[in-house]
């Protein structure tokens, strides 16, 4: 059973109203499959038209529906010989972000990405996608293994934020964002960051100081979540669609402000409605960024990537 | 302000018919222990409480003179987009940046002021965060001026000071205020492929987008006594696990104990303890000692 997002409603019903149809053809010997070609119809207009002009609020949805492909998910449709690596060799595994090395379309790359996880006992397992401290110095450290062996970084990023917590505040939170970013921005190998869902703030940043970033089209990113935005700003959370508006946190304001370098197309109604399409769409924008990047010698990496963001913000919308 | 002050005074006042102002500020009261300070008394005390040792927030301008020697320069900062996502919330960004500058020193671009002078005698930049300019928050402009006094660090072959007073990112700069993060680190990189020391001097508060970027890659990581420091906020974290936060928690003492800095160290010493670690760091062998002045 998919879930729908409440501005999906009519489109729910149109489906339902097809499968009802299905069901009814294999009971009797009645030709509906007219009816129900009418209605598919009707259904992809009606999709298109509401994917064509998605607000930034119902972005934010898609960007968190429950259905749509995750870190893990990814990295086993674009990834063979995945092999998961674990631990921060300091204090422990922080399973929010996954890592480990595998081969992209013949090439061996390092990859970190941030789980939410699928159901609640994964969810609960992944800490929701919201990393403590161990889960950067994870992401470190799987950096230091790309530079020391020349693998190109790949990172998807999907969380609401890193993790606020009495333990993570009392191991540094703020000191491991920091210098996951640092070796992000000193890594001499080519590095491609993806925001797949949603991109949280210091959590995403974290792993997303790359030379090339994509977003998937529903994709968002932003300093701070909606919801906390209008708590702030408006003094009520109820006000979560006019901040993530003014936020303007979607991939197509936030290419035009130069912040991201592509968006990656997502299948009709979302990535999760064609997974398959979406991995493929992901998999080509990826291997076009490596192309472009791998061959460039480190010193020039380096270089490029720093300009890349001290030239940010010279464009406004 | 209590009973005393809006009802016992005045009505003093009018009983005995005296004209003779009396400046509101001439009293302070400790939000710490809440003794009641003499004003000319905080302020030569660098408004640290002369009872509990509290440490009040310090002005910006008061900081730079506080640790760089006389005659420091402030630098002029470059002046990026303003408001480049035409942000609005119940009031308009604009309208917020007006108001920020009404109150702000004459010629305070944002919330980060940079000087250049020497401390101890050894050349040194400060960069320091006016938190009364919307909490210090960090967005373009900040982050610019950060850069460029890394810049003016590299260029003069001084060590950069950076003294953080800021509740994060500037929301209203939506995006562009998180990318302020990896800006500011890239001019941390520089400084650090110069040779050159960073010292943080972590002050009250420290939060957020701030913290987990420049503000906790010091070579050298320095926190005032009882300053707020840490990268959630109390609120969220209490709104998240649902139970009372531990005492003194995210506090500098805390932070000390927890591996996150390397000293907490008094107003009044903080000059002194910085003169003496660059000289450590960038004197290292006493040939190379300045000539006694």
């Amino acid at each position: 059973m998919r879930t729908f997002l409440d501005f999906e409603k009519p489109i729910a019903e149109l489906e339902a109203k097809i499968d009802e149809l299905r069901h009814m053809t294999a009971q009797s010997d009645i030709d509906i499959a007219s009816e129900v070609k009418r209605l598919e119809q009707k259904t992809d207009k009606l999709l298109r038209q509401t994917y064509a002009k998605l607000t930034a609020w119902q972005k934010v949805q898609v960007a968190r529906h429950p259905e749509r492909p995750h870190g893990l998910d990814c990295i086993q449709a674009l990834l063979a010989e995945f092999t998961s690596l674990a631990g921060d060799r300091a204090f422990s595994e922080d399973r929010a972000i996954v890592g480990g090395v595998g081969r992209f379309r013949g090439r061996s790359v390092m990859v970190i990405a941030h789980e939410k996880g699928h159901d609640m006992a994964s969810r609960v397992r992944h800490n929701f996608g919201m990393a403590r401290p161990e889960g950067y110095r994870k992401a470190k450290r799987l950096m230091d293994l790309a530079e020391r062996f020349k693998l190109p970084v790949i990172a998807f990023v999907d969380t609401a934020g890193a993790y606020p917590g009495v333990d993570a505040e009392a191991r540094g939170q703020a000191e491991a964002i920091a210098a996951a970013i640092d070796r992000g921005l000193s890594l001499s190998v080519p590095f491609v960051a993806v925001v797949i869902g949603e991109g949280g703030s210091g959590g995403a940043i974290a792993i997303a100081a790359a030379n090339r970033v994509l977003m998937l089209e529903h994709a968002v990113y932003s300093v701070i979540s909606p919801e906390g935005c209008a708590s702030i700003l408006w003094r009520s959370s109820d006000n979560a669609a006019d901040a993530a508006e003014a936020l303007r946190l979607t991939a197509q304001d936030l290419l035009k402000l130069g912040v991201i370098d592509g968006v990656v197309t997502e299948p009709l109604g979302g990535a999760h409605r064609d997974r398959e399409a979406a991995f493929t769409a992901l998999g080509n924008a990826i291997d076009a960024a490596l192309t472009d990047l791998v061959g460039k010698d480190g010193a020039h990496l380096v270089a490029e990537r720093r300009q890349k963001f001290l030239e940010m913000g010279r464009q406004g919308l | 302000m209590n009973w005393l002050t809006n009802y016992v005074r005045p009505k003093i006042r009018t009983l005995l018919g005296s004209t003779a102002e009396v400046p509101d500020n001439l009293w302070h009261k400790c939000p710490s222990c809440g003794a009641m300070i003499f004003h000319k008394e905080l302020e030569a005390n660098l408004r640290v409480c002369t009872h509990c040792g509290h440490h009040l927030r310090l002005d910006a301008r008061r900081r730079v003179d506080l640790l760089l020697d006389p005659g420091h320069q402030s630098l002029d900062l470059p002046r990026p987009l303003v408001d480049p996502l035409k942000f609005r919330d119940t009031k308009k960004y604009t309208d917020r940046l007006k108001e920020a500058h009404a109150k702000a020193p004459d010629g305070q671009q944002d919330a980060l002021i940079v000087a250049a002078g020497t401390c101890g005698g050894l050349p040194a930049v400060a960069a320091v965060f006016d938190f009364s300019f919307l909490g210090g928050s960090m967005g373009m402009a900040v982050g610019d001026g950060f850069v460029a006094a890394a810049e003016a660090a590299i260029a003069r072959e001084a060590a950069l000071i950076a003294v953080p007073a800021s509740g994060g990112a500037r929301m209203q700069e939506g995006i562009l205020s998180l990318m302020q993060m990896p800006r500011s680190i890239i001019a941390v990189q520089r400084l650090r492929e110069a040779g050159l020391p960073y010292i943080v001097l972590l002050t009250d508060p420290t939060t957020g987008g701030v913290s987990a970027s420049f503000a906790m890659l010091g070579d050298i990581q320095i926190a005032e006594p009882g300053a707020l420091i840490g990268f959630a906020g109390q609120r969220v974290i209490e709104e998240t696990i649902r139970e009372k936060l531990p005492e003194g928690f995210q506090r500098a003492e805390y932070l000390l104990d927890h591996g996150m800095v390397d000293m907490v160290v008094p107003r009044a010493e903080l000059k002194p303890t910085i003169a003496r670690l660059l000289t450590l760091l960038m004197r290292p062998v006493p040939q190379a000692a300045l000539p006694a002045a």
